[in-house]
């Protein structure tokens, strides 16, 4: 499934025409992104939370040469399904 | 953020500018990527990220109150990958 899918579920759904629900679709992703740019969690009940996490710096190797080098401190995104996800997609 | 901010975002910003319209885009957008989940298929969607079904094997548990073994069957998890303009602007207030 890709964009294109969810701007045609919105046309149908919705009514906008296609250029808006291309342009409504987009604007939803540019929301949740400029909130998990500003370190804020996304939740969103029976799907589940986009959560920013700070990791601190540390020693990584090269699994090819061996060589340690230092994984410098930065900001990850992780995503925690919900129970109800969970449980929908258990025996799929 | 919870969804009914998110609502409430979106319905500032589509024309006529009505909450219901906003709510019912919001829940069509998750309900559909649920519904791909569901049915096995993989969603991307690009400058944001992917998501797909892992496997977990079968295996045998132990509940921690009796220290009996049960068996806990295989089953699917949701997964997802952050892309990497997305990765990129989550870490971006540190450099």
């Amino acid at each position: 499934m890709t964009k294109a899918d969810l701007v045609n579920a919105i046309y149908e759904r919705v009514g906008f025409s296609k250029k808006e629900s291309a342009r409504i679709v987009e604007l939803v992703f540019d929301l949740i992104k400029d909130t998990l740019e500003k370190g804020e969690k996304i939740k969103i009940s029976g799907f589940g939370n986009f959560v920013v996490r700070e990791k601190r710096s540390r020693i990584g190797r090269n699994p090819q040469t061996g060589e340690e080098i230092e994984i410098s401190a930065r900001r990850v995104l992780t995503f925690k399904p919900s129970q109800v996800l969970r449980n929908q997609l258990k025996s799929v | 953020m919870t969804k009914s901010d998110l609502v409430n975002d979106v319905a500032k910003a589509i024309p006529g500018g009505k909450k219901r319209d906003a709510e019912v885009i919001v829940n069509t957008l998750f309900d559909r990527m649920t519904e791909a989940l569901t049915q096995g298929d993989r969603i991307e969607i690009r400058g944001f990220g992917s998501f797909h079904l892992r496997e977990r094997k079968a295996r045998t548990g132990r509940n921690p109150k009796t220290s009996d073994k049960v068996q806990v069957p295989s089953k699917k998890v949701p997964f997802f990958k952050a892309g990497k303009q997305l990765k990129k602007l989550v870490d971006s207030v540190r450099k």
